[in-house]
């Protein structure tokens, strides 16, 4: 996840670091408004927090292990402009002094994962964990589903910065000179890795010490939940757990359509017209009308336009449909839920 | 052997510290080259390097910024086989690894009947080159400028100085937690008969994280307490005790001009 030198192009460096740059001043600004003289030693002190914990390897399920970035429980714990610091200042000291990340990309690696990681952390932790009580399995839950989504985030913006820079810079012969995968390939390659290993690793180290701090030092909780409910006033999770177990259940029996026979009506390829086979199944599932002979115009025009990064519902390279059916559902719920908390916090945010 | 997550965490944090301290010695070598030279123009100058490898469309530029990062490390008493334990192998592990497939995938000219394309090999041998070089400049930085020194000529880059402060406390503060999180790793360790079942390592991982999560903040407002005690009111201030001699110009003459031919031979 840390970009290292070299990958990105020195425009695109250069774009990330100008679009960095408002998110350290308004940080500094704020943390020095609210904080007085206390912000100099606290940003410090998480920062190097923050720089020790990227280096702890993290038992994950399945026996693998895994690093956290920790802008979750930074989020958490600091608020989103404490955490952009921390996590900032982390990692340009991974990138000057360790060779960790690229010089040139500390602008690109903060506005990743110190930035867009810890304003989605706060976002989705201050929405799930809404007016629960301090000590609620609910924070716990919410703390998780933070640092899972923050990872995914950042791990998404690393992977298209890298997927466009094929097609942007290129030498005379077609030789990318950066980042040499497109997107098809960036996208993919990152998201499997981060929608499973590091994106749980994130969730168990942001889950795992919320939960360690609502028995050892509640306080530290606090600054991020204004309107916590005094312990037992909360409803917490009770309401809306068996929807989420539903949930659960759809996405793992989503696989269930591929047993479906024929394809879907209306559904169909520019390919599947010159197919003796796909004909057949649209005749019959036309009423026995038959097709035209060629895929029409404007449908192979349009066709182009758009490739999904998981056409079919299954990423190209996986080899397993019924798995690559589980991925696209887990995707596509999980991108649903947030766009959908996001515009609830919005909203709130608004009407306050 | 198979380590335990506890083992191979404190490997990698005794690893940081093993290599803070050789950096820590080789900057301090005073009989070496880019020690003598003021921190400033060499924050400048590398940087200028670095700009310029990411820059250029030339293997061959690259390949010329990269030997002469070898030839200074060598003059500053810094062993290639020292770069090479720690970090030439490090960025061939990882960024060879992603380069390696592209030699396959991009689409090009075959070469003879090898699955391999030309356009292939020259978009992986950009990838590698650049990310060894860069780092190697970073290292060479890094390895004959002490930290302390490196923060303050980081003000010729216009950072604010309470940017270069927090770096700079951040920094000593790392080694401290880097010991306590080490010191909590061992002593779990030593007390640890047998294997730990799943639920307990990760609970073991959080907790650590905690407990480490609470001592900052204790040890931050202890440090607050300290900075006011002894008259801090939030302004912060450097002590500017650099004085170039006309030496460093030309070393900052001659760190441009490379980077400079660099970028303009691969233009």
């Amino acid at each position: 996840m840390h970009i290292p030198d070299g990958y990105l192009s020195p425009s695109t460096c250069a774009a990330l670091y100008a679009g960095s740059t408002p998110f350290w001043y308004a940080s500094l600004n704020k943390m020095k408004r609210r904080l007085n003289t206390q912000a100099v030693p606290l940003l410090s002190v998480f920062a190097a927090f923050s720089f020790v914990i990227m280096m702890f390897n993290l038992p994950l399920p399945g026996g693998t292990t895994g690093h956290a970035v920790g802008m979750g429980i930074a989020a958490i714990v600091l608020g989103p402009w404490g955490s952009i610091l921390a996590i900032s200042v982390a990692l340009a000291i991974q990138a000057i002094f360790f060779g960790d990340g690229g010089i040139t990309a500390i602008g690109a690696n903060c506005f990743n994962m110190a930035i867009a990681g810890s304003l989605m952390a706060y976002a989705v932790y201050r929405v799930i964990a809404g007016g629960a009580a301090i000590e609620s399995s609910r924070r716990v839950a919410a703390a998780a589903v933070a640092g899972y989504c923050a990872i995914n985030v950042s791990a998404l913006l690393a992977a298209i910065e890298f997927g466009i820079q094929p097609a942007l810079f290129h030498d005379a012969s077609g030789a990318p000179l950066y980042a040499p995968y497109p997107l098809h390939i960036a996208l993919p390659a990152m998201m499997i890795g981060h929608l499973t290993i590091a994106g749980l690793a994130e969730a168990i180290v942001s889950g795992g010490v919320v939960a360690y701090l609502q028995h050892a030092e509640p306080a530290l909780l606090r600054s991020t939940a204004p309107g916590a409910a005094i312990a037992g006033e909360s409803a917490g999770w009770s309401g809306t757990r068996p929807l989420w177990i539903a949930l659960g259940v759809l996405l793992v029996l989503t696989p269930l359509g591929i047993l479906a026979a024929g394809a879907a009506w209306g559904e169909w390829m520019p390919e599947d017209f010159s197919s003796p086979a796909a004909r057949q199944q649209m005749a019959a599932a036309s009423a026995n009308q038959a097709p035209p002979a060629q895929a029409p115009a404007g449908l192979q025009r349009l066709a182009t336009i758009w490739t999904a990064p998981m056409p079919r519902y299954a990423p190209p390279m996986l080899k397993s449909p019924q798995f690559g059916y589980i991925l696209s559902a887990m995707a596509g719920t999980g991108l649903i839920v947030l766009a959908f908390l996001t515009g609830t916090w919005i909203f709130t945010r608004v009407r306050r | 052997m198979k380590t335990s997550f506890v083992e191979r965490t404190i490997a990698g944090l005794s690893n940081g510290m093993d290599f803070a301290a050789f950096a820590d010695t080789s900057a301090q070598a005073r009989t070496g080259l880019l020690q003598r030279v003021d921190p400033r123009v060499k924050v400048a100058g590398i940087l200028a390097l670095i700009v310029a490898v990411a820059t250029t469309h030339s293997l061959v530029a690259i390949t010329a910024v990269f030997l002469l990062a070898v030839a200074l490390a060598v003059a500053s008493r810094v062993s290639p086989m020292d770069l090479a334990k720690w970090v030439w192998m490090p960025v061939l592990l990882f960024s060879g690894l992603i380069a390696l497939p592209a030699v396959f995938l991009t689409p090009g000219d075959r070469l003879g009947s090898l699955p391999v394309t030309a356009q292939g090999l020259r978009t992986a041998s950009f990838l590698l080159l650049r990310a060894e070089t860069a780092v190697s400049l970073s290292s060479l930085l890094v390895l004959t400028t002490r930290w302390a020194h490196l923060l303050k000529a980081l003000r010729v880059l216009r950072l604010p100085v309470v940017l270069v402060v927090i770096l700079g406390m951040t920094y000593r503060y790392i080694f401290l937690m880097l010991e306590t999180a080490l010191d909590m790793f061992e002593s779990r360790e030593s007390r640890t008969v047998g294997v730990l079942e799943p639920a307990d390592r990760r609970r073991l991982a959080s907790a650590t994280v905690g407990v480490l999560l609470s001592k900052s903040y204790q040890l931050s407002s202890e440090v607050h307490l300290a900075m006011q005690s002894r008259g801090f009111r939030g302004e912060v201030y450097l002590l500017d005790e650099f004085a170039a001699r006309s030496v460093d110009w030309l070393w900052l003459g001659f760190f441009f001009a490379v980077a400079a031919t660099a970028a303009w031979v691969g233009r």
